[in-house]
């Protein structure tokens, strides 16, 4: 249970990118995870004017309050602190995590128990706890399993996307004491399911996620099927929910949208076990829920992304993952080759504020600009073009007015730039185009049959024996 | 004027067009624009190949080199002076040029107007031959069954795989069969397939596993970008397996529409 | 400086100077009513939840207690949880038999919390209302009828008047005027606990309730 932090050096993923291409295996369980979701979100929109006039409704709302945003989180503030809900603002990890501690050893807490939340995985809470000697448990069962197996989760809906039941199996007979090898799915659940419980019964504190925070009624929304974000939320004396500063909504109204665009295009499910609403902690009279509740809003690079006109679109998103389940590399490589709490085109868009483009930037080439993340978003962030934008923000000369983000030109090198203006100069002459055709065609016979990455996989191209621009000369004559 | 489902406005049938061939068809599969300009031409279209032309930028621009990108789309703006219609056999450079040149050039403001207006006069071939030319034509082909693969920028740019599909679907004796997860990128992408390998190759390969499985003779599209990462593959993969004879063939569709509607069937 | 201000400072800083338009949500849930009859929603109501693995009974107002009873000891249950002081728990109290016994939650969770884990086999609410749209319960949960009744115990009675029901969630919550008296916590119900988490294979009851069992009480037998 103690991998580091769950953040790789940027030079390694086409590494970890040809390890799971290279197994059979992962690959058939990526394939079929992503063809079960694809098909399952398919099937919650069958009218296509419907789908559309849905994510232009939850793309406004999304705009809307993104353009308000200090106001709005002002009266969020104002709100929760009058429903006796405690905020707390965190400009990165440590800050968050402080917050968090402090609370904790008030209370003097020794078990945390945790719902479904990225942002504490990308505050790498559960390890900062350990530290200081605070067990945090994760409750939500794919969450669990990685937990217990010692890796992060490979995709933000479904942690373990990247397992087997097999795996599982062998897991929990390895590392959870009493409990025998068994491959029906049933039964593994229900062995989290009794661990758990236990869990949340003996838990000081609980922690979670936030999916819409309300800036009208200071509420958080929660949304989930298992009940362990309920029951996260609602068995511990002390609740602290942790969510980025972006996840405000402007009025209660703006809620059902969101949330019927985000189940349908998560999981393709039309609504959720449990939709969650907290309010207030526990009142005079209430007989159960937390006597304590806190709101952690956190930074973390956020407002990077949200100065910039064009990237603040970033921040519209409501993590349903569909860009991850529709995108033809995450299918390939899975979650854990980005090297990122958020993988897939979400997190090549989103990464490089939380952690810099200099650690980030390959993130932004590993995809085939197909659009299928950006026809799918439900929010209608326009993915790919972010993704150029990070592509020119990554080799943008450091010192340029282009280069706008916390390591922008990290990416950019000499024999790069040469041949781009190499190229450029010879497509953008007539003269040298000409000429380079022309000597490609009638050197056809000389055409390398090595020609690098291209002919590791295909044979070689060879150009024809003559242009179309010749053979329309000829024809004309 | 006619409008299609996306809302894009189409003029009636123009005297002259402009052809733009793109780069890979000049230089690697010129039979496929000859045979856009003999489809043109037989309505009776006086076809103009500005012999300025070279490449419409797109490389670099999805590189991140937008400097180089621009520099090769200007020398690309004057081609176009009068304001006959731009017909192009490739939805990856019509989408450049249609939805992408307005951004290279947002913030110019000489040349800004001149390149929204060359944008909104580009047409990818399939959806010209559709909305502008109504294409009917007799099919004097064989009976076969084909796969359509079409690009992502057609499809979600351009919206041009239903202007494909409809031109196979007028073919009497072409019987269009759907390989699995027919959206899906055939993972080309440009440079990608350079700087991923690996992961180019995972894709591509699964793309080729599909039209193999699906019971087509070939696969049709109108880009040569996937057709030469798909065919390529393929062949890559025969050659590994010492199969003598090609697993999957494939075309361009100005070359299998004119080949399978013209007097003097090839 | 504290976080706070320099958070809001930055964003200050390059905040937009105008808003766009407030999104139209009231005219697009308008613009898709279906106008349904009271029978018609009951039905998608119950298709819904059916969907959703839950079991769906219909029953009198005068007859419930007797149906709870009968699912209860089909069930195997031996203590029930009910809310403490609510007419409901009165009245089944009346007609359970001896051999289940009837717990009223009238102690804060910290002096039970063991036992409320360990030894409640089903819980007994009653929805504030319900959702046709998706199948969804409104729960509401009080002093009288606290939140862990609808999640702990392994199997959940609820108590739906059908008289509550709203098309969609935006029109419940617009006629409940949600936005100016929310509770401590509000609830909207859809089906058992469940989860996918496991190569992608449903199982139900994750950590919530294995069974929700749904009574939908129509004195006028409009859902017949």
């Amino acid at each position: 249970m103690s991998q580091p932090i769950n953040f790789h050096p940027v030079e390694s993923f086409k590494e970890r990118g040809r390890s799971v291409v290279n197994d059979p295996a992962q690959r058939k369980n990526f394939r079929s995870a992503m063809d079960f979701l694809q098909g399952k979100r398919r099937a919650q929109f069958p009218e296509r004017q419907e789908l559309e006039g849905l994510r232009d409704l939850a793309s406004a709302i999304r705009r809307y309050s993104l353009a308000q945003l200090p106001t709005l989180l002002e009266q969020l503030e104002r709100n929760l602190t009058a429903n006796g809900i405690q905020v707390h603002w965190a400009e990165n990890a440590e800050d968050a995590n402080a917050i968090a501690l402090d609370i904790a050893r008030r209370v003097q807490a020794r078990k945390i128990i945790k719902g479904k939340s990225m942002v504490s995985e990308e505050v790498d809470f559960n390890h900062r706890m350990q530290e200081a000697g605070i067990e945090a448990l994760e409750s939500d069962m794919g969450e669990y399993i990685v937990q217990l197996a010692g890796e992060a989760p490979s995709h933000i809906i479904m942690p373990a996307i990247h397992k087997t039941k097999q795996q599982i199996a062998q897991l929990f007979s390895e590392k959870v004491p009493g409990v025998p090898y068994s491959e029906d799915v049933d039964t593994l659940i229900q062995v989290g399911r009794q661990v758990l419980r236990r869990k949340f019964a003996e838990a000081d504190i609980g922690l979670s996620g936030v999916n819409f925070a309300v800036a009208e009624t200071g509420s958080l929304c929660l949304v989930e099927n298992e009940g362990n974000g309920r029951m996260c939320t609602t068995v511990p004396k002390v609740h602290i929910a942790i969510t980025g500063i972006e996840k405000v909504v402007a009025k209660l109204e703006h809620v059902p949208p969101l949330y019927s665009v985000l189940t349908r295009s998560a999981t393709g499910q039309a609504v959720t076990t449990y939709f969650n609403i907290i309010t207030r902690p526990r009142q005079p009279g209430e007989k159960d829920g937390p006597e304590e509740v806190h709101l952690i809003l956190l930074d973390n690079g956020r407002t990077q992304a949200y100065a910039d006109a064009q990237l603040r679109a970033t921040l519209q998103c409501i993590r349903c993952g569909a860009c991850m389940n529709h995108c033809p590399v995450y299918a390939r490589i899975g979650g854990h080759a980005y090297g990122t709490t958020y993988p897939g085109p979400i997190g090549a868009i989103i990464s490089p504020h939380l952690r810099g483009l200099d650690q980030t930037y390959p993130l932004a080439f590993a995809s085939t600009l197909c659009g299928a993340c950006t026809e799918v978003c439900p929010v209608r962030i326009p993915i790919t073009e972010l993704l150029v934008r990070l592509r020119n923000e990554a080799q943008a000369r450091p010192d340029s007015e282009d280069a706008t983000l916390r390591g922008s030109g990290a990416g950019r090198t000499k024999l790069a730039t040469a041949v781009w203006r190499g190229w450029s100069l010879v497509y953008s002459r007539l003269g040298l185009y000409r000429m380079t055709s022309w000597s490609m065609s009638r050197g056809r016979a000389l055409s390398p049959i090595d020609q690098g990455a291209w002919t590791r996989s295909r044979t070689p191209l060879v150009p024809a024996p003559k242009r179309l621009r010749d053979l329309l000369r000829k024809r004309r004559k | 004027m006619e409008l299609d489902a996306a809302g894009r406005s189409y003029p009636a049938k123009p005297s002259d067009v402009y052809l733009y061939a793109t780069c890979l068809v000049d230089q690697f599969a010129p039979e496929a624009g000859l045979d856009a300009v003999r489809l043109l031409e037989r309505e009776g279209i006086t076809v103009h190949f500005p012999e300025g032309q070279t490449c419409c930028g797109q490389p670099a621009y999805s590189s991140g080199y937008p400097d180089e990108a621009r520099a090769v789309a200007r020398s690309q703006l004057d081609l176009f002076p009068e304001p006959w219609p731009v017909v192009v056999p490739s939805g990856s450079c019509g989408a450049m040029m249609r939805h992408h040149y307005p951004k290279l050039f947002e913030d110019d403001m000489v040349l800004g107007p001149q390149v929204r207006a060359l944008a909104e006069r580009v047409f990818e071939l399939t959806e010209f031959l559709v909305h502008v030319l109504h294409f009917a034509h007799p099919d004097r082909g064989e009976q076969c069954t084909v796969a359509l693969h079409t690009s992502c920028h057609a499809r979600r740019e351009m919206g041009c795989h239903e202007t494909s599909s409809a031109l196979l679907d007028s073919l009497d004796q072409v019987d269009v069969t759907e390989q699995a997860r027919v959206e899906e990128c055939c993972g080309f992408g440009g440079t990608f397939s350079i700087r991923f390998p690996e992961i180019s190759e995972a894709i591509v390969s699964d793309k080729v596993e599909s039209l193999r499985a699906c019971g087509a003779q070939k696969v049709v599209s109108a880009d040569c970008g996937c057709l030469f990462n798909i065919l390529g593959r393929a062949a890559k993969l025969d050659q590994q397996a010492g199969r003598a004879s090609p697993s999957l063939e494939g075309e361009h569709i100005a070359s299998f529409l004119w080949r399978r509607t013209s007097e003097a069937p090839r | 400086m504290r976080a706070r201000e320099r958070i809001l400072g930055r964003l200050r800083a390059t905040a937009l100077p105008h808003p766009p338009e407030p999104p139209e949500v009231a005219s697009w849930y308008a613009g898709r009513q279906r106008n349904e009859t009271r029978p018609q929603q009951i039905e998608r109501l119950r298709s819904a939840l059916e969907a959703a693995r839950a079991e769906v009974h219909d029953a009198r107002d005068a007859a419930w207690p007797a149906i709870v009873k009968g699912l209860a000891e089909a069930k195997g249950v031996r203590r029930l949880l009910a809310g403490s002081g609510s007419p409901d728990a009165a009245r089944l109290a009346q007609a359970l038999p001896a051999g289940i016994e009837l717990v009223c939650f009238d102690r804060p969770i910290d002096d039970w919390r063991d036992e409320l884990f360990d030894t409640i086999d089903a819980g007994l609410s009653r929805a504030k209302g319900a959702i046709a749209e998706t199948g969804s319960l409104i729960l509401w949960p009080d002093a009288h009828e606290p939140r862990t009744v609808s999640l702990v115990p392994p199997i959940h009675f609820v108590l739906v008047d059908v008289g509550t029901l709203h098309p969609d969630f935006h029109t419940a919550m617009q006629a409940g005027r949600w936005a100016e008296n929310l509770p401590t916590n509000a609830l909207l119900v859809s089906g058992p606990s469940k989860t996918a988490d496991i190569q992608q294979t449903l199982a139900y009851g994750a950590h919530g309730p294995r069974e929700l069992i749904v009574l939908l009480i129509d004195e006028e037998g409009a859902g017949k």
